[in-house]
């Protein structure tokens, strides 16, 4: 008689990587249905070539690899970098915009560095880098006009925009884009006008940073802290990069307030909540330990507020967040917990 | 009741599965065919036989004795004959047999003549105390197996403050431990008075987890009995794995064991509550270990704990308590959590056996993992690791076979608590990599070890016959020396003779070696020479020849022109 006799423990919890990619992409729906009830529906659009477009390049790489399909095309990572490329991306953008980022996503900054659990960069960032550098027209053109004016864009406008199908889209892109909330401030100041002026001069400012993109960081925020409390992820590093971003945007806000936004404005605006709760938690390309953690996000956050303010981009989250995950493994190295009895 | 609890870091909640065996009272399994007694029951030495094949033996009879200092003697666990001495499967991971003494029991089940210290124990000084718990064989009973008398033996310097009775039991399925606290309190606290007599500690602590509360209300009960202050209870809050000794010191005393020490070491000895009810046995009846609790449980028909003679065969437990429907897939000896799978079902219980739990594949949560997936470095194993280590970088350490990084990490300050490898969404066997890593790095130091010993002998070897050689050497000079020293002294009278005799040989001798130089001169530009000239120089060198036979007939000066003649 032979026995099965595997090496302890013998009890496993019923957890598994596709449940956490799941659990994420379900804290991104809120945001998402936000999305398109204030911007129309061009991001769902965004989303569903993404999903295709990954999983057929996961599929591929697999293939050639000679690794097995199912577990892989299961486990719901490539669906989690689709959709946060998707997101990211303006929705009135083109398809094939979508389609190269979302190729490079996989089939780069992925599968040749190993697949799931090797990559030492967060894929769906290494794919917004290269588009924002490649296409910076494409990038940086985003609507104008939120939720149910005349302009508001339905399936049927969405669909032809997305394939550039129809010359009267093409015409009323023209009318509904422009810059982001922060790059239309960053140009201005450039202008040497003061902040609150800017800030009441166009109706692209909100209460509290661009004006409809608000609310949808409000949403990415509760699916964020719904995420902490299903333990798909730990507070250290969100909380981290929203103190590191606030505490340096209020330090320069109280020096200058003319010249520099509010602590809360930088917080709404742009992606730094998107940023916190769901890119830089990425585990495989993140600091594993918890002083880790708060070292590196809060240098994502300082560097997502040094970007914005002096660099050449208005928003920062892809480069702060790849500089970061350089820099993960020698934080990790030397933030060791100390052990038990040491 | 204690006053602070601290909470150790990490730790998982697991499911339980306690109540399946806590339904019925626990009784005395049947004595078996057979007894198979392992001679190694303990960490240490394996015990010498003391008994020949066909020897009669009564029931607590010794039967082997201690070999070495640690080491445990074993007793007959009833009274019979001994049937054989020689290797039978024992209950260990690798599926080894080792040598073990074979009982046939003659059911009469009658007892040796037994020595009671019920009345002067307290008469007894620690060190008569630890002789006879270490005569009655005791060992730890929580599954280490640690000769128990060692762990009463801190040292004459050392002061134990504190003592810990272990019934925490914080491992799924396990409740032997429960039920006896739930049935023999009593025997548990005298225990611990001996126990602290024999230690001197100040302060004593019952630690149970608070998911027992028959076995603390039983406790709590009998203990009302004692009127001892100084004993506390200790409900610490049901968290994987605050059994475990060292997460136990810091719960009930907010310190750290050393990493290369011993809880004695800060003043504390931890021990199992059914150690402290056979020390209670051992000491107040003279009983020797020869029996225990064990809970059989799992899919079998009616899992149940068991009073089990030492030797039992596991089969026949199992078939005790309603066997099993289906095939028997596994055979667990511990609990789910940090159990061996043995290799077969007729293998002895031992001291150490806490739970046999039988794996029939009808429990959803013993199933086997699903897909390996790789790590995503979610630092789910580092948030659950008791001891703060980082269970990733551990095991892309281990896996990548990069021991001396692995060890950087602390590899072996891990517990093999498996908790890591139970949140690990990836389901990535991580105690087994880790226990790759410790094996690979033992072996290592072994080779290491072995090549050190045999390089230091070939070195000395080697050094031996210089040695001898030199000295060979100086004794041959030495005499040498002495014999000339002798002939100084007898010639000193002629020494100036001598030396100017010697001066004149050396100066002839000289000359001598002037004149061969000369005439051995090599020869110049002979390549390349023609047949003619070839010729001429066979018959100059004749001719030396025959010169140098008869050098008295040739003068000097005919020798030079001839080598002109020849060049």
């Amino acid at each position: 008689m032979s026995l099965y006799t595997p090496s302890s423990p013998h009890f496993h919890a019923p957890n598994s990587v596709s449940q956490i990619m799941l659990k994420v992409l379900y804290a991104l729906i809120p945001g998402i249905l936000l999305y398109v009830f204030l911007f129309g529906f061009g991001v769902l659009f965004n989303i569903l070539l993404a999903i295709i477009t990954a999983l057929g390049c996961e599929a591929l790489m697999l293939k050639i690899r000679n690794r097995p399909l199912m577990p892989f095309l299961t486990d719901g990572s490539a669906l989690v970098t689709a959709v946060l490329l998707a997101i990211s991306i303006p929705a009135i953008a083109p398809w094939w915009i979508i389609f190269v980022g979302t190729a490079f996503s996989i089939i780069i900054a992925k599968h040749l560095y190993g697949g799931l659990g090797y990559n030492p960069f967060n894929p769906a960032m290494v794919g917004y880098a290269m588009l924002l550098i490649s296409f910076p027209l494409q990038m940086t053109s985003w609507q104008q006009i939120p939720a149910l004016s005349e302009n508001y864009l339905g399936p049927i406008d969405s669909f032809q925009l997305f394939f550039e199908m129809n010359s009267s889209a093409l015409l009323a892109m023209d009318a509904i884009s422009g810059a982001t909330p922060l790059d239309y401030l960053k140009s201005q100041l450039g202008l040497e006008q003061t902040v609150s002026a800017v800030l009441q001069s166009h109706e692209t400012f909100g209460l509290l940073g661009g004006d409809g993109f608000e609310w949808i960081n409000i949403a990415f925020l509760i699916g964020g802290i719904w995420l902490i409390k299903q333990k798909i992820i730990q507070w250290h590093i969100p909380a981290a990069l929203l103190t590191g971003l606030f505490a340096i945007s209020l330090i320069f806000y109280i020096a200058n307030p003319d010249q520099y936004a509010s602590p809360v404005f930088h917080i709404f605006s742009g992606a730094a909540i998107l940023a916190a709760f769901f890119i830089a938690t990425d585990p495989v390309s993140a600091a594993t330990t918890i002083k880790g953690k708060l070292i590196y996000g809060a240098s994502i956050g300082l560097l997502i507020y040094v970007i914005r303010t002096w660099g050449g981009y208005p928003d920062a989250v892809a480069f702060a967040v790849l500089l970061l995950n350089m820099c993960a493994p020698t934080i990790d190295y030397y933030t060791k917990p100390k052990p038990y009895g040491h | 009741m204690i006053s602070k609890l601290f909470n150790f870091r990490g730790g998982v909640h697991v499911p339980q599965y306690k109540e399946i065996s806590t339904q019925q009272p626990v009784r005395n399994a049947k004595i078996p065919s057979k007894l198979v007694l392992p001679l190694s029951q303990h960490i240490g030495t394996a015990a010498k036989p003391l008994v020949k094949i066909g020897q009669q033996v009564l029931k607590g009879e010794k039967i082997a004795t201690a070999d070495g200092y640690v080491s445990t003697p074993i007793h007959a666990p009833t009274s019979g004959v001994i049937e054989d001495i020689g290797d039978y499967p024992i209950p260990h991971p690798s599926g080894m047999s080792a040598q073990c003494i074979v009982l046939k029991p003659d059911d009469e089940d009658k007892w040796a003549e037994l020595v009671s210290h019920a009345k002067d124990y307290s008469e007894l000084n620690p060190s008569q105390l630890r002789n006879l718990i270490r005569s009655a064989g005791i060992v730890g009973l929580g599954g280490a197996g640690f000769p128990t008398f060692i762990k009463h033996n801190p040292g004459p310097d050392r002061v134990i403050d504190t003592l810990i009775i272990n019934g925490s039991e914080c491992e799924p399925y396990i409740t032997c431990d429960d039920m006896l606290m739930q049935e023999k309190p009593e025997e548990i606290i005298c225990g611990l008075l001996i126990i602290q007599h024999a230690l001197q500690a100040k302060r004593c602590v019952i630690a149970i987890e608070d998911n027992k509360p028959n076995a603390i209300a039983s406790i709590k009960n009998a203990l009302q009995k004692f009127a001892n202050d100084k004993i506390e209870i200790a409900e610490i809050p049901t968290l994987y794995p605050a059994g475990s000794e060292k997460q136990l010191i810091y719960t009930v005393t907010g310190k750290e064991v050393p990493q290369d020490g011993l809880p004695m070491h800060i003043g504390i000895v931890c021990q199992n509550v059914g150690t402290t009810a056979a020390v209670y046995r051992a000491i107040n009846h003279g009983e020797p270990l020869i029996s225990r609790y064990v809970t059989v449980t799992g899919d079998i028909g009616q899992p149940q704990n068991l009073e089990v003679l030492v030797g039992t065969p596991i089969d026949e437990l199992i078939e005790q308590c309603g066997g099993s429907n289906t095939n028997i897939k596994r055979l667990i000896i511990g609990g789910p959590m940090m159990g061996f799978a043995m290799h077969q079902l007729d293998l002895p219980v031992i001291k150490t056996t806490n739970c046999v739990l039988v794996d029939a594949g009808q429990s959803k949560d013993l199933q086997a993992r699903q897909h390996i997936m790789p790590c995503i470095r979610c630092g789910s194993c580092a948030d659950a690791c008791p001891i703060n280590l980082l269970p990733q970088q551990l095991y892309w350490y281990s896996k990548s076979q990069e021991f001396e990084k692995a060890q950087e990490y602390n590899l072996f300050d891990c517990i093999e608590c498996g908790c890591c490898d139970y949140v690990c969404p990836s389901q990535i066997p991580l105690v087994q990599y880790y226990r790759f890593a410790k094996g690979e790095i033992w072996k290592r130091e072994l080779e290491t070890q072995k090549s050190d010993i045999a390089r230091q002998r070939h070195e000395f070897h080697q050094f031996r016959i210089e040695r001898e050689k030199a000295e060979k050497a100086e004794k041959h000079r030495q005499k040498k020396a002495a014999l000339a020293n002798n002939k100084k002294t007898e010639e000193t009278k002629d020494e100036k003779k001598v030396d100017q005799k010697q001066a004149a040989i050396l100066a002839a001798m000289e000359r001598v070696k002037k004149k061969k130089a000369q005439s051995d001169v090599a020869p110049k530009n002979v390549e390349n020479l023609s047949e003619q000239q070839k010729q001429l120089i066979e018959e100059v060198d004749q001719r030396r020849a025959k010169q140098r036979q008869n050098p008295e007939q040739t003068t000097n000066t005919a020798n030079k022109a001839e080598e002109e003649k020849s060049q």
